[in-house]
Parts: structure tokens; C-alpha cells; sequence
């Protein structure tokens, strides 16, 4: 069962929906029992870094999340869940992330030409590294295939932890993985069937790997 | 590379999309849920829902079909029409809406962009203007294109921006339905305006109409069209091809 953290952020209709339409058993859930159950989880997440970090560690759930990270499972997360699993973000002011993923969170105008407008907003086209690549995450992607995006910091990381980039005047982490955690900046929900194929790989990945 | 988005918009009235619609293969035209998927699997970028209901039950079976499209279609969602409030936000946007386009709602209330952006986010609020030429300038019209504010067009999007729109869609009143192309000169003008996406819509009757669009304005990010997708005068694959051959970015499917 895929198990989507619900720590009181955002809407989670579509996330909800895109399992359910490629067929995984998927609970929306805040219930630290039912995510120690689950096979995998989803880290959501919208608006700003602090509060979602202040939410996430309010419902005790953050602990949830890095327990099951430490147990091998599968954790993927979405935009700003992404963004939360590294080690801390400057948006608005500085703020602890979860530390899963080495880095840090940057506004995308310090390193976007000035011409470039701000939020990335849109689709755009995956550049897959040689660890992506290598990632089961993408094992059913296509060099070039276009995912939507919607931000205005992006993750900071080092390379090896770097999985795909997205070009917009500069090369945007579009996914960071380091073992069985991985976080996509795109939205997969909102990405028509490239981003289906991204969820369907991730619930096809193996605990521990 | 930011691909130019493809946007067919759909109409519906008591919970089904007005305007005939005919296609080969479509059970029910008429069927939002059917159309949106069609239109998704065709390669359309994202998707407006105009809701052009006036009762409470209209709006009710329109939310009902939104939560219908988004439980099956997986691209962005931009819902508008009768959107007053920043609890008609809420409304939506709990249905899967991604994003909520106002236009006469942010006329009656000065406030509803700030108010609407502070709570959800800029990249969630688009401001939709209907804009025509009167005595050389601008203005922007309402109530669905039939009554003239006296508000100057390009005033109204720097203060909407200013306000948090994070999108802007122009529907020119001078070029829509003429399907003689869009019009360039008054998004050029909105384009220099502001600094966030502008949507063009009005004019489009070819896919000469988009080439020349992207071609002569490299600031505009998408362009929106209805009836020449509804009625298959343009299909959205050929577009795209197009509009790709022609140099201009796209997402191909």
C-alpha cells in the first residue's frame, strides 16, 4: 500500500487519484500507525518551506517519514515534499529540512538569467543524469519526456545525489534520490502519462533498494 | 526549455460542455469527463472549465463534473466563471482545480486577487481580462464582453499582477470569433506590461494563426482556443507538430 503523509497541507485529490488510476491500493493518511504499515510513502507538499516544515514536525509525522526512510522504504517527495528531505532551505528566512538528502534550498532567480520569469511554471523536459539513469524511479522514462513544474527555490544538492535536471537558463534539480529516498520537484500527478509512468516505477521499486 | 502551452477551454452549462461539439470515436460530445480525457490523451497542456451557470444547481453538477475530470485526467486544471469569493476558490479548488481564473469577480472586489493570492499562492490565481478597443486605447469590458468598465486594460493587469495574479489570460473582444488570428498588437502591449505568463485567446482559426502567435511574440506562453478544437477544425497532435516543425517548443506525446 502506498500511504500519502497527510500533515494538513495542500490538497491531495489528484495525488490520491493518480495512484488509484494506475491501479496502486493508495491511503491519504496522518495516522503514524498506518504509515509504519505501509509498503512506501509519498511526501505532498505546497506553499512555503517553513510552514510545511513546522506542520510536518507540529503532527509528529516527521518522524514517521525518517522511520521509514531508515527502514529501507521506498519515499518519494513531491515539490515541496522534495525539497524537505534535504538538510535546509532559505525560503523566507532559514529552515531545518529532514536531512535525508544532502543540500539545500535556493531561490531559482540567484542562478535563472534575469530575463527568465520567476516561478518556473510549465512543462518542461527531463535531462536524466547518469545516477537518474541509473534510478528505478525512471526506468520508465524517456530522455526529453516533459514534466509540469511549479516553483520558485530549487534543491541545491551534490551531484551524485542529483537524478534529473530540467534546463530554464540553468540546469534546475528536477530529482534527487539517495537510496530509497527520492524527491521530484515536478508534479507527477499533474504530469499526464510521463508523469503516471514516474509514480508506476516508484511503486514497482523494492523496500531497501 | 519551457514548452508553449496548448490550451482548448470548455464550457458547461448545467454540468455539460455547450458549444457542439463533434468528434469521431466520442460516445457523448457533450460529457466534460469524456472530452477533458480526449483532449488529454491529444496532448493539450492544460485544460480550462469556464463554468457558465448561473444557478446554485449548475453550480453544484459543475463541481461535481470537475471532481469527475480530476480523479481521470492528469494534467493542470484551470477552473473559471462565478468566481466572487475566495471561498468560490476553496470550492474549486478542493474539486482538483490547480488553478482559478477570475475576471468580473475581481472587478466588483478590488480586494479578491490579494486575498485569494495570500491564502493559495500567486501561481494559483489567474486574472482573465475581455479587452477592446475604445477611442485608442484599451478597455476592459464585463459581464462576458457586453459592458465597458472604463478601466484601462493595461492598468488592470500591472495592478492585478501587483496584486499576486501569477497568470494573465487576454481575450481580445476586437479579434474573438473573427478567427482571423490573435491579437497581436494588444498582447504585445500586455506582454511588455507585466512579467508573468500571458495566455492569448481570442482569433485563433488556424494553425497558421498559433505559429504566427509564438513566432511574432516569443513572450507569450500559451495560447487558448475553443471552438476550432471542439468543432475539429484543428486537432491538437497536427498543432503541435506544427508548431514544433516551426521551430517553437513543445511537448510531443
Amino acid at each position: 500500500m502506498v500511504a500519502i503523509v497527510d500533515y494538513g497541507v495542500g490538497n491531495l485529490f489528484s495525488l490520491r487519484s493518480s495512484f488509484a488510476a494506475i491501479g496502486r491500493e493508495v491511503q491519504v493518511t496522518g495516522d503514524p500507525d498506518v504509515l509504519a504499515k505501509a509498503g512506501r510513502l509519498v511526501l505532498p507538499g505546497v506553499g512555503a518551506f517553513g510552514d510545511a516544515a513546522a506542520a510536518l514536525r507540529k503532527s509528529g509525522l516527521d518522524k514517521a517519514v525518517l522511520a521509514a526512510a531508515e527502514a529501507g522504504k521506498p519515499l518519494l517527495g513531491i515539490c515541496l515534499g522534495m525539497q524537505l528531505l534535504l538538510e535546509k532551505s532559505f525560503e523566507y528566512g532559514e529552515h531545518k529540512g529532514l536531512g535525508l538528502i544532502p543540500g539545500e534550498v535556493r531561490p531559482i532567480r540567484e542562478v535563472i538569467p534575469p530575463g527568465l520569469k520567476a516561478p518556473h511554471i510549465g512543462w518542461n523536459a527531463l535531462a536524466l543524469t547518469q545516477e537518474g539513469r541509473a534510478c528505478g524511479l525512471f526506468k520508465n522514462t524517456k530522455e526529453g519526456d516533459c514534466v509540469y513544474f511549479v516553483h520558485s527555490y530549487w534543491a541545491a544538492s551534490p551531484a551524485p545525489c542529483v537524478l534529473a535536471t530540467a534546463e530554464y537558463g540553468a540546469p534546475l534539480t528536477a530529482a534527487v534520490g539517495r537510496g530509497n529516498v527520492l524527491g521530484v520537484q515536478f508534479h507527477p500527478e499533474k504530469s499526464g502519462s510521463a508523469g503516471l509512468a514516474i509514480l508506476r516505477a516508484f511503486c514497482e521499486m523494492e523496500v531497501g533498494g | 526549455m519551457i514548452t508553449k502551452r496548448i490550451i482548448p477551454c470548455l464550457d458547461v452549462k448545467n454540468g455539460r460542455v455547450v458549444k457542439g461539439v463533434n468528434f469521431k470515436g466520442l460516445a457523448d460530445v457533450s460529457d466534460p469527463v469524456e472530452l477533458a480525457a480526449f483532449y488529454s490523451a491529444s496532448g493539450a497542456d492544460e485544460l480550462v472549465f469556464y463554468d457558465i451557470t448561473a444557478s446554485a444547481e449548475g453550480r453544484a453538477l459543475f463541481t461535481d463534473v470537475l471532481t469527475r475530470v480530476a480523479a481521470t485526467v492528469f494534467i493542470p486544471l484551470t477552473v473559471g466563471g462565478g468566481i466572487n469569493t475566495v471561498e468560490d476558490f476553496d470550492r474549486v479548488l478542493k474539486c482538483g482545480a490547480d488553478k482559478v481564473s477570475v475576471n468580473s469577480g475581481a472587478i466588483r472586489d478590488p480586494g479578491l486577487i490579494a486575498a485569494a493570492a495570500r491564502r493559495y499562492g500567486d501561481q494559483c490565481v489567474v486574472l482573465s481580462v475581455d479587452a477592446k478597443r475604445v477611442n485608442g486605447s484599451y478597455h476592459v469590458f464585463a459581464k462576458g464582453g457586453r459592458e465597458d468598465t472604463g478601466l484601462d486594460a493595461i492598468e488592470w493587469v500591472r495592478r492585478g499582477v501587483a496584486d499576486g495574479a501569477g497568470e494573465i489570460v487576454l481575450n481580445s473582444i476586437d479579434t474573438d470569433g473573427v478567427k482571423q488570428g490573435f491579437d497581436l498588437e494588444m498582447l504585445c502591449a500586455v506582454c511588455d506590461a507585466v512579467d508573468v505568463p500571458v495566455i492569448a485567446s481570442g482569433g485563433a482559426g488556424s494553425v497558421q494563426d498559433f505559429v504566427s502567435l509564438f513566432k511574432a511574440l516569443p513572450k507569450v506562453d500559451a495560447g487558448l482556443a475553443a471552438s476550432i478544437f471542439h468543432f475539429g477544425e484543428v486537432a491538437i497532435p497536427d498543432l503541435k507538430q506544427a508548431l514544433a516543425a516551426a521551430g517553437v517548443p513543445m511537448r510531443l506525446i
